[in-house]
């Protein structure tokens, strides 16, 4: 038998089917013999998403948490991109900006909770505060290394064709980093998508973060908390597989080559 | 033949480009390793220039400093008489074919220095050099689904289409298969005849320089000097299992030091 490199179509959407079918079987009679009484099974949780959706309020908290990343991520590209152009470009700059930039880029956006709420009170401004700090950090580390990364022979070429130096930022450096830009884009985006749950169980009062805590205060109804947890894990999905689309525009997709 | 020689001759009145015992010394742990040393050298405008040498003899690190990416520990270089102090758009450095922008069309790629003028000129001239590269029906095709010997070849268009006065080239073919490179070399061969650019080409194939070049510049190992110039006086096309052709390689095989067996 030869091994096949690249399974067939059928087998690409069969086996995984399979796999997550397995897992709400499994998950269904884990229920059913533990007897557990707070754990909701699978049927339930359909139940529950059926009654968000009757109630009208999951079409509303979907829209804040994706507004509210919307926002965050946009401005943390917006600043970022051209900080991280800059910073790799001055290499100078870089190595002064470089220490506070380590030790402020471990830190959970988590962390910055109290710091937000004192700075924008409760509400929409301290969650995009903290998405925005969780996204601005990897978009200006990508950035850096995309730019110090464009290869020598590169901007060679750009100056001996006469560029100055703003052209040979927009034609050469750029499009050359652009890939790693990217990367770097899809990293902060699933970052963002991470922190809108977080920030929204404690700093507002909608969104999926906020669903999934208030259905556990009001009345512990587990069913609707699963329920929004899997609709999270849902639409983190989308986003990144959207996100991913951008990779086969074809004047990056040179840098994606493994993966396609 | 009377009259490519008399061409020859008038041609040779003009000297293009002039090394003036130029040195460079590179500074590594606080010693200092000269590269090459003493170099001096005139080359005529529309010749065809090889510059040959073993691995790490400088010749690279001479064509940047013709180039003016780099500039000497002393001495200077002039072209047309004026000192070069950096890289300019009238003299085009050709690498190997990685320097083809992997984010630009063929066209893209070509057109990539032709930013100042107005777009039908632009687009006329890519069709010319996208014709004179032998690359029809590839224009909207990016680099990575071309073969090496077709990067190359939009490599060197983009060089031609800015029209520039000397072009630099660093083993342009050093990195295809034998018989693309061969096939590149009549390719050029062809291009400079219709063009007449000033041509320093860097190599350390020595049946490349002898099939290529009108003179021969054979560097010693480093620090590097020039050992011998040789005039080769052989019209294109040139036949290269003729006697002449093998006793001018065979001469520059016992200069560099190498029997010609093996």
């Amino acid at each position: 038998m030869i091994t096949r490199a690249q399974p067939r179509k059928w087998e690409r959407i069969y086996w995984p089917l399979l796999a997550s079918g397995l897992l709400l079987v499994l998950w269904h009679y884990f229920v059913i013999w533990t007897t557990t009484r707070i754990f909701p099974s699978p049927l339930e949780v359909e139940k529950g998403i059926g009654e968000l959706l009757r109630h009208h309020v999951l079409w509303g908290d979907i829209a804040d948490s994706l507004r509210r990343v919307a926002v965050g991520f946009g401005i943390a590209a917006l600043l970022g991109i051209p900080v991280g152009l800059a910073l790799g470009w001055f290499s100078a700059a870089n190595h002064v900006v470089n220490p506070v930039m380590q030790i402020l880029r471990p830190i959970s956006p988590i962390a910055w909770i109290p710091i937000a709420i004192i700075l924008f009170g409760v509400g929409d401004g301290a969650a995009v505060f903290l998405i925005f700090l969780g996204a601005f950090f990897p978009i200006v580390v990508a950035c850096i290394n995309g730019v110090s990364n464009v290869p020598p022979v590169f901007r060679r070429s750009g100056r001996n064709f006469g560029l100055t130096a703003p052209q040979l930022l927009a034609r050469v450096i750029f499009p050359a980093a652009l890939p790693q830009i990217l990367i770097g884009l899809r990293i902060a985006l699933g970052i963002a998508w991470l922190v809108v749950v977080a920030a929204e169980m404690i700093a507002v009062d909608s969104g999926l973060g906020y669903l999934v805590i208030d259905s556990r205060n009001s009345g512990k109804r587990y069913d609707l908390v699963i329920a929004a947890i899997l609709l999270i894990g849902v639409i983190g999905l989308i986003l990144d597989l959207g996100f991913r689309c951008m990779e086969r525009i074809r004047s990056v997709r040179w840098g994606f080559r493994n993966e396609s | 033949m009377v009259l490519v020689k008399e061409s020859v001759a008038a041609r040779a009145l003009k000297t293009k480009l002039s090394v003036e015992n130029v040195s460079m010394t590179f500074r590594r742990d606080g010693k200092s390793m000269p590269v090459f040393e003493n170099i001096n050298l005139e080359v005529a405008d529309g010749e065809f220039v090889c510059l040959l040498g073993p691995s790490g003899c400088g010749k690279t690190t001479l064509l940047n400093v013709m180039a003016g990416f780099l500039s000497p520990t002393s001495g200077s270089i002039q072209v047309d008489g004026e000192v070069v102090s950096g890289p300019d758009p009238r003299r085009i450095y050709v690498f190997q074919e990685r320097g083809v922008f992997p984010w630009l069309t063929v066209e893209g790629n070509i057109g990539f220095g032709l930013f100042k003028l107005p777009p039908t000129e632009r687009e006329m001239r890519i069709a010319h050099y996208v014709r004179m590269v032998g690359l029809q029906g590839f224009e909207k095709v990016y680099p990575q689904e071309l073969s090496g010997g077709m990067k190359q070849r939009v490599e060197v268009a983009r060089a031609l289409a800015v029209n520039p006065d000397m072009l630099f080239l660093d083993e342009p073919f050093g990195a295809l298969d034998s018989i693309t490179r061969l096939v590149m070399r009549g390719e050029l061969l062809r291009i400079w005849e219709a063009e007449r650019k000033t041509i320093i080409f860097v190599t350390h194939d020595i049946d490349e320089a002898v099939q290529l070049a009108d003179r021969v510049v054979v560097m010693s190992a480093r620090p590097g000097t020039i050992q011998q110039i040789v005039n080769i006086d052989i019209p294109h096309p040139r036949d290269i299992s003729s006697a002449h052709y093998l006793e001018l390689r065979d001469g520059i095989f016992q200069q560099i030091g190498l029997a010609h067996k093996i």
